[in-house]
């Protein structure tokens, strides 16, 4: 039985995890980060109860999505259904500043271990901050 | 055969003079002009909703280098690459200018030396200003830091590098009427939204296409339209498209963050910089307009 379990459990993650290239990896990261963003905004605004164990959960989810983006942008990446700029490949200095600031701003934020809705806020601001710099000069919505 | 030459000549001349008439700048007339002395506080409002920053301070400027206005990035574009120029109050900006001459600058693209500026220069968004709102921003810009040095002129293509021709152009897109025409019973909020989206926030000089002449398409106002500088596409923000409410759209121009908390991207995170300067009330009146203009499918 147990057995069974863990032919199922292999059957469900290996195809997906075998056929996801570097656009769907990144892009799997990115909607974490939304979701995370939604989910500390919406404490912040007062739509959701202060949880001080989902907001430490949510900024140690930022720094390892920190940590693992910069990995899916090998070269040839840059085509298809990506809204990943060109300047990502053609500026690497730029590019690499803006994901080590983005490691850098969210190892930061974790270690502030927030106990209240006011120094989550402080945290989550230094993070998401990153957001619009980065999409600035990196992203090209397409929609 | 002489009186045919003569005849021509004739045509020609006409012609000409015809032409030099019809592409001259035209001035706004003297009791249209903006009054001083403006108020330099209320003028911030202005210089925010207007974005004047985004083009005039240097790329990538934060915090108050957004004041120091000697000129910024080029804006590529198909008919050319623009530069803006130094509208900080020192002598290679501003200086010596009066409110007439800022306000035909604004409200009729034609500078203190009678030419045309280049319609990349929004003054066809900045002819619906009101005069008081003219003189309180020209009262602002006097009140920033000098910054010395003009910038390097653009390239300009033929035919668009004859400024002249940009006065017929002016005769075919330079209107100071409101476009979307609003329902009498319209609430003051979406006229106040209206205001500041199709005067000062010159929002659809982006999010408009253009014509082959380069006039915004109004049957397709805030439509969305190709990126004008060539990558990626400017959303339609119109009810057509953009299922936000008024409050969450306000909160986007507050925050950056879409309701789905996406961030803004592109050049709209240096728009977004400057109207989450304004207030929540002017916020919420864009909100309010967006919702209330014409969808475009």
């Amino acid at each position: 039985m147990r057995m069974l379990a863990a032919i199922l459990a292999t059957a469900i993650i290996l195809p997906a995890a075998a056929t996801a290239g570097p656009i769907e990896e990144r892009q799997a990261i990115m909607k974490g980060n939304g979701r995370d963003t939604k989910l500390g905004g919406d404490m912040l605004k007062g739509a959701t109860p202060f949880d001080a164990t989902t907001a430490n959960k949510i900024l140690a989810n930022y720094a390892a999505a920190a940590k693992a983006f910069p990995k899916h942008f090998p070269a040839g990446s840059n085509t298809g259904d990506t809204e990943a700029a060109p300047a990502i490949w053609s500026k690497p200095a730029e590019w690499n500043a803006a994901t080590a600031k983005f490691q850098k701003d969210t190892a930061a934020a974790m270690a502030m271990k927030p106990t209240n809705a006011a120094d989550f806020g402080k945290a989550f601001g230094m993070v998401t901050a990153n957001c619009k710099s980065c999409h600035e000069g990196f992203r090209i919505k397409k929609g | 055969m002489r009186r045919l030459l003569a005849g021509l000549f004739g045509l020609i001349l006409v012609g000409g003079v015809a032409a030099w008439a019809v592409t001259a700048p035209q001035p706004l007339p003297d009791d249209a002009l903006a009054q001083g002395p403006g108020d330099a506080t209320r003028g911030a409002r202005i210089f925010w909703a207007g974005g004047c920053a985004s083009c005039h301070a240097a790329k990538g400027a934060k915090g108050d280098d957004r004041l120091k206005l000697g000129g910024g990035a080029v804006l590529t574009t198909e008919f050319g690459d623009f530069q803006p120029p130094n509208i900080s109050p020192g002598r290679d900006g501003l200086a010596g200018w009066t409110l007439a001459e800022f306000d035909n600058a604004m409200r009729r693209g034609v500078s203190p030396d009678g030419r045309h500026y280049y319609p990349a220069f929004p003054y066809t968004s900045y002819a619906r200003m009101r005069p008081a709102d003219i003189a309180d921003l020209f009262a602002y810009l006097q009140s920033l830091p000098a910054v010395a040095g003009q910038p390097a002129a653009g390239k300009i293509a033929f035919p668009f590098n004859i400024r002249r021709g940009i006065g017929l152009w002016k005769r075919l897109y330079l209107d100071d009427a409101p476009v979307v025409a609003l329902p009498a019973g319209a609430p003051q909020a979406v006229r106040d939204g209206q205001y500041l989206v199709e005067g000062p926030g010159h929002c659809s000089e982006c999010h408009a296409p253009r014509d082959k002449f380069g006039g915004v398409d109004h049957a397709r106002w805030l439509g969305g339209a190709p990126d004008p500088e060539g990558r990626g596409k400017v959303p339609n923000i119109t009810p057509g498209k953009l299922r936000w409410s008024a409050a969450e759209i306000a909160d986007y121009l507050k925050t950056g963050f879409t309701p789905e908390y996406d961030s803004v991207g592109g050049s709209m995170v240096e728009v977004q910089a400057n109207m989450a300067q304004l207030t929540d009330a002017d916020r919420a009146a864009i909100g309010a307009y967006l919702k209330a203009v014409p969808a475009v499918e």
